[in-house]
């Protein structure tokens, strides 16, 4: 995780600086009235499927555009951001990572998410519900609370009265997937559209307390940003049409 | 013959030094020493701070054990593939350490080559258990101490060993009265090496034992979990006794067998 964040923002810094030397900054966009140059999006990682794919189209519809993406846990996001990372856009799994940003502008929520049971293919433990992860020796992986699916997953178990203890926290929602894929946990809660990218590795079970825990997922154009009209671009295209069918597609729910 | 120092040396040296100490001056610049002792007292950190020191010292004790022999087998034995060995006990040292924990998560996880016949077998599983960090911890401390080890045993007189021999002694009896106390000092530099890398270990922890506080959360995984939550503060105050402490301890140990001579 720390290497991919580590390459990532190097890469960024690296094309940042390339597209200053060619001249082809903000500015030089704004003027010609079309979008140009590197776009950074800091993304939390239960967009990693969809926000790639809206990515690389989004790269095909706007010629001399580039689209690099950070994703990782929410709130790791947001403290790269508050220590200066540079970022243009960021888009949170929750509202309350998204009002840690000191530079965040005016956000948008465009999407929401709920969580639903990760279990090896099959549902070997036969779990149907949250009351079915009590069970001796079964292990359960949930997020660290300081991430939004972490927070979610508190609030849902909270509200079951069910005493769930996990045996570990990870640090962000796809690194919880990654113990039920391994076989490493019986279960995990996580987002059902991280689930449904990895169908062919697990089964999602629903529960019905996830309904009380929902989670806004708001994007922004940080006031820090620097390429702001290629930055704007990228975010109207998530909230177009087209972005939110790629969105729905992947299981999230418009707001 | 005049003693000054040249330039092109000295620049890049005080350069190189100041580049070393100026991340620590950071941090002790951004600690908040008015509210220190009360986050110092925290359950958390205590409960962080105790994992790590019995965890790596667990992971020294582990690494001595099996560390000492194997450097003692590549020092003073001679067969085919040595060379090949010496070669692979050094992997471990660069690799990255989350690699070394996805690579025990794959050996000894639930699903691993050997951890599936322990949990069918045995029912134990290593990973989220402490015994899982100690694990991770003696996997990338372990060539630290066999180089250190190893080094020791060519650099000592083997003519004492060879008299030993000709008096009668078993190689047993010579590895345990008059090799071992030969190279204690190598094997006491190699121990705090060892421990000083298993007290700092987070990859291959937190990618093979998990994270949760009290069992597998070590206090570079606390630092970890509290930056990424946003705790700039509790993750300098974290920082700083981790600091403290191999600060400390390295010291302690130097004049006693660190000395170069």
């Amino acid at each position: 995780m720390r290497i991919r964040i580590a390459a990532t923002i190097g890469l960024t810094s690296l094309i940042v600086l390339a597209g200053c030397g060619g001249g082809t900054g903000p500015a030089a966009a704004e003027k010609s009235g079309s979008v140009t140059g590197p776009v950074t999006v800091f993304a939390a990682a239960s967009l990693t499927e969809s926000f790639t794919t809206l990515g690389k189209r989004f790269e095909s519809t706007h010629p001399g555009v580039e689209v690099t993406f950070n994703f990782a846990g929410s709130s790791a996001l947001a403290t790269q951001i508050n220590e200066g990372a540079p970022a243009d856009v960021f888009a949170s799994a929750s509202p309350k990572n998204m009002a840690a940003v000191a530079d965040a502008g005016t956000p948008a929520t465009f999407v929401r998410n709920q969580l639903v049971i990760a279990v090896a293919k099959g549902n070997p433990k036969g779990i149907t519900g949250l009351s079915g992860l009590t069970g001796p020796g079964l292990k359960v992986a949930l997020c660290a609370e300081a991430v939004p699916c972490g927070a979610a997953a508190r609030t849902a178990i909270d509200a079951s009265g069910v005493k769930v203890t996990p045996v570990t926290l990870e640090q962000d929602v796809k690194a919880a997937l990654s113990k039920v894929r391994l076989g490493e946990v019986d279960a995990a809660l996580v987002y059902r559209t991280d689930a449904k990218a990895s169908a062919a590795a697990v089964d999602a079970v629903e529960f019905p307390e996830s309904a009380k825990a929902v989670n806004d997922y708001p994007i922004v154009v940080l006031t820090t940003a620097k390429n702001p009209g290629g930055a704007r671009a990228f975010v109207d295209y998530v909230l177009s049409a087209d972005g939110v069918r790629v969105l729905t597609e992947a299981g999230f729910q418009a707001p | 013959m005049t003693k000054r120092v040249p330039v092109p040396l000295l620049v890049p040296a005080v350069l190189g030094l100041i580049f070393l100490i100026l991340p620590l001056v950071g941090l002790l610049a951004r600690t908040p020493w008015a509210t220190l002792p009360a986050r110092l007292a925290e359950p958390r950190v205590v409960e962080a701070l105790r994992l790590s020191l019995l965890t790596s010292s667990l992971a020294t004790v582990l690494c001595l054990l099996l560390g000492v022999p194997l450097a003692w087998l590549l020092a003073r034995v001679e067969f085919p593939g040595r060379r090949l060995v010496r070669a692979l006990i050094t992997v471990p040292l660069v690799l990255p350490p989350v690699v070394g924990g996805i690579a025990l998560l794959l050996a000894l996880g639930r699903r691993g080559l050997v951890g599936q016949w322990l949990d069918t077998t045995f029912g134990i599983t290593l990973p989220f258990t402490t015994a899982g960090v100690v694990i991770a911890e003696s996997f990338v401390a372990l060539p630290f101490l066999v180089i250190a080890v190893e080094g020791a045993l060519r650099g000592a007189d083997s003519r004492y060993e060879e008299a030993a021999a000709t008096l009668g002694s078993t190689r047993w009896t010579t590895f345990t009265h008059v090799t071992l106390p030969l190279v204690a000092p190598g094997i006491a530099a190699g121990a705090v090496l060892c421990w000083a890398r298993a007290l700092g270990e987070f990859g291959a922890t937190i990618t093979f034992a998990g994270n949760y506080p009290g069992v597998t959360q070590t206090m570079p995984l606390a630092v970890y979990q509290t930056m990424e939550s946003g705790d700039l503060e509790g993750a300098v105050v974290l920082s700083l006794i981790l600091l403290v402490v191999s600060v400390a301890i390295l010291a302690g140990l130097r004049d006693r067998w660190l000395t170069a001579p």
